[in-house]
């Protein structure tokens, strides 16, 4: 019998990092516009439950548009409009769907931003505010709660003692935390990062990241990044985007030694496009 | 790895530093001069007001009694007093602040933050920033015909409140709207990603940090109001006044009453203009004390407005 | 054939990197020809009886070995410093295990001249016609996937690495012309181990050599040639 180069299909090699993923979401034909702009081109691509995904690509490219749309930021700017479908599991909901009211849908998936942006209030009622609209006014209930939230984002130790000072005293990489925090209080099902150690130095880059893995395995999240290396580190699956198309998803594993298509391998490689 | 090697060019030859160095003094020199210009611009401004606020002290200052403030005006200028001036327009203040202040900070929250983008909002935002240009006088005219008579509110305390709540209106809503706009919109979505409804936002973050912008503009609007005269005579201010109104507070239950805000008045400007035109110069002592009041009155609020923006906006950083 | 293959048609937007990469490729090559040379100077000595230049080739293993370790420091500095991602990885590390290859072929040509200076004191044996028939396949075999990693030619490549069958195959028929030898003769024993060692040499040669295509199309492909177990020897 011959040898014969049998390059392995992309699909059949792929190898998933986790056993058995679930799919947490699925978005199906997705386009976007805002205004006559089409911003996001026929999205097909599958969320798996407590993995990382990473959303990389030139700016420009809709990551961060199509991270929006997972808890419908693009409502609070006019002439936006969805077209397609974000399914939700277990339940099967389509979260862009007009019949579904954005708060509905914010209330399951939390954001967490490019810049941190804590609430100009204590580090407890930033934590605790996303409990407080929701209408929870027991004292015990939101000091589990925001303890817990703010164990999960490893700032605990660093602000258990000062929870009444202002949340915009600490530190940036502490802010993001806190951030991270607030996120954390009210149990998501999805967490969204928008590029969120852009505006950290390494350090505190490198601690938002350690998070980051840590909660994969709890929640399933969804982040946009301008740095590559950061997918590659945080993320088990990587999706790459280009002038509104998603052109490539896969395992991170695999995107990043053998990307399918030529524009992804000069992207990641860092050539002309 | 060449390029980084490559030694540095030397540019500055001793000639060629001496041309960098004129160059530099030549165009230093017009700093020089729009400092100067600046300074002596700002100078004439200052210049003036003081000498106006120190003209009126020594016209005035000798009339600053107790007596003063207690006495109702009189036909014997060292008798006349502005008792009924100063209490009409603390209680024209109070009216136009109650009523004015909350409707123009819920318009230039609803225009800032619950609006539709579209041309009636438009139309109203420009009509809005034109209204806070319309002369005085012109409200007066609209005041006599809506509230005097249409309404028929007559000519009391409580036409001369609204009107000047009318008349600043469009000043705290411009504040408002800035202030609101300078929350950063970063704040606004953070809320909302949590799962705040716009309400929720409005109440919790627009609103309470945008409270020291909005009392600036709220403060500079009420002392305004206090110095204004035409839209008040215009809906017939009375001028020779030597009676209070009823006190709104009564010693019998329900111990607050309403009667005052039918009650004729006179407001300090008015006062102070009815003295200026008339003959004698004792008369024109009397003015000017009240126009050092008045002038008082609207630094002491304005010295408050920065104090308060001041001391709020110190617990607020993004 | 499924996959594409990823192209470099572009230019990197840091172009030293460009060029730090072009010097990698380059310092391969460089150490491609030395070994490739060895093992055919190393031929030469053994089937002309030529003493001097298996001293030649012994001694020209110092500089294979100086290539392979500024290589190393090379794609070292590469992978630290630009966090090399797809194809420009595949190539860094592949550089690395591609020029352990070209050191091990440097050193059995080494081995094989080491053994033709002994060889040479005496008369020529008569298996070495054979043996040299071997060394040429293995030659080829060097030559063309150098050809095929300055070309990036996964067909190439890939037309080595069937090859090395044939190597295999002459040499399991040597190996027992050797033992009959060994067998009639037990005198010819001493000299037939040293025929012996020099095919094994030249079969691990063979091998490096489809080592290297294997290498060349998971840097082209990004993946590797599908290779039943049973081939493998």
């Amino acid at each position: 019998m011959k040898p014969s180069i049998a390059l392995a299909s992309a699909t059949e090699s792929r190898v998933q990092p986790m056993a058995d993923p679930k799919v947490k979401s699925r978005i199906r034909n997705l386009n976007f516009y805002y205004g006559q702009m089409q911003a996001l081109k026929n999205i097909n691509m599958d969320i798996f439950e407590h993995a990382v995904t990473a959303l990389i690509g030139p700016s420009g490219c809709g990551k961060s548009t199509l991270l929006r749309c997972f808890n419908r930021m693009h409502d609070l700017t006019p002439h936006t409009r969805y077209e397609g479908e974000i399914r939700l599991y277990p339940d099967d909901v389509n979260i862009v769907g007009p019949d579904i009211d954005p708060i509905e849908v914010r209330m399951r998936i939390s954001m967490v931003f490019q810049k941190p942006n804590p609430f100009p209030k204590s580090i407890y009622e930033n934590v605790a505010y996303g409990l407080r609209v929701r209408g929870i006014k027991s004292r015990s209930e939101l000091d589990g709660r925001v303890e817990a939230a703010l164990r999960g984002a490893a700032l605990w130790d660093e602000v258990k003692d000062r929870l009444d000072e202002p949340g915009t005293a600490l530190s940036g990489g502490q802010q993001q935390r806190l951030c991270i925090a607030r996120a954390l209080a009210t149990d998501p099902e999805i967490i969204l990062f928008d590029e969120p150690t852009s505006a950290l130095d390494p350090i505190a880059t490198a601690s938002i990241e350690d998070l980051i893995i840590s909660m994969a395995g709890n929640v399933t999240v969804i982040i946009v990044t301008h740095n590559m290396q950061q997918a590659a580190r945080v993320s088990n699956y990587t999706a790459f985007m280009y002038l509104g198309e998603l052109i490539e998803f896969g395992a991170t594993n695999e995107l990043f030694t053998r990307p399918r298509h030529q524009r992804t391998s000069d992207y990641l490689t860092g050539r002309f496009g | 790895m060449a390029s980084l090697s490559r030694p540095i060019t030397v540019t500055a030859s001793p000639s060629a530093l001496g041309e960098l160095r004129s160059n530099v003094a030549r165009r230093r020199r017009w700093d020089v001069v729009f400092a100067a210009v600046g300074v002596i611009a700002t100078s004439v401004g200052v210049i003036t007001l003081l000498a106006l606020f120190i003209d009126l002290l020594l016209d005035g200052y000798h009339r600053l009694t107790l007596d003063f403030f207690l006495s109702y005006p009189s036909r014997r200028p060292e008798q006349a007093g502005i008792l009924s001036a100063w209490v009409g327009t603390c209680l024209v203040m109070s009216v136009t602040a109650v009523v004015g202040v909350p409707l123009a900070v819920a318009a230039g929250v609803y225009l800032e933050e619950y609006a539709p983008r579209n041309w009636v909002t438009t139309l109203i935002e420009i009509n809005v920033s034109n209204l806070a240009a319309v002369p005085s006088i012109v409200y007066g005219l609209l005041a006599l015909g809506l509230f005097v008579y249409a309404l028929n509110f007559g000519q009391s305390i409580l036409s001369a409140g609204l009107t000047l709540a009318l008349m600043i209106m469009p000043i705290i809503v411009v504040a408002t709207r800035e202030a609101v706009r300078a929350v950063p919109h970063a704040i606004r979505e953070a809320a909302y990603a949590v799962g705040a409804t716009r309400w929720q936002v409005t109440r919790d973050h627009v609103l309470p940090y945008s409270i020291p912008g909005i009392a600036t503009g709220v403060i500079i609007g009420l002392a305004r109001a206090i110095g204004e005269t035409a839209p008040l005579i215009t809906i017939g201010a009375l001028t020779f006044i030597a009676y209070l109104p009823d006190p709104p507070i009564t010693t019998t239950p329900p111990f607050i009453n309403f009667n005052w805000l039918w009650s004729g008045f006179t407001v300090l400007p008015i006062q102070m203009f009815n003295w200026v035109s008339r003959p004698g110069t004792a008369f024109h002592a009397n003015a000017a004390a009240a126009g050092i009041v008045i002038v008082a009155l609207t630094l002491v609020m304005n010295a408050f407005a920065i104090w308060l923006r001041y001391r709020l906006r110190k617990r607020i950083t993004w | 054939m499924p996959g594409k293959p990823e192209a470099l048609e572009h230019h990197h937007i840091v172009r030293a990197f460009d060029e730090e990469l072009a010097r990698l490729t380059s310092a391969i090559v460089e150490m491609g020809g030395l070994a490739e040379r060895q093992v055919a100077d190393a031929m030469r000595a053994l089937t002309e009886g030529d003493v001097e230049l298996a001293a030649r080739v012994i001694d020209s293993d110092r500089k294979v070995d100086e290539l392979e370790e500024r290589i190393d420091q090379d794609a070292i500095k590469l992978l630290a410093l630009r966090q090399p991602m797809a194809i420009d990885l595949r190539t860094i590390a592949m550089s690395l295990k591609i020029s352990n290859d070209l050191e091990r072929i440097g050193d059995y040509a080494v081995s094989i001249a080491k053994r033709s200076q002994r060889l040479a004191e005496q008369p020529a044996p008569k298996p070495l016609q054979q043996l040299a028939v071997i060394g040429n396949l293995c030659l080829g075999m060097v030559k063309d996937v150098l050809d095929a990693y300055v070309e990036r030619d996964a067909e190439k490549a890939t037309a080595v690495w069937h090859r090395d069958q044939e190597v295999d195959q002459q040499y399991t028929s040597l190996f027992r012309e050797l033992v009959t030898y060994m067998l009639e003769d037990p005198r010819t024993i001493s000299t037939c181990i040293d025929l012996l060692f020099i095919a094994k040499n030249m079969e691990r040669i063979a091998d490096h050599a489809t080592n290297i295509g294997e290498k060349i199309v998971y840097i082209i492909y990004g993946a590797e040639i599908n290779r039943p177990r049973h081939e493998v020897e």
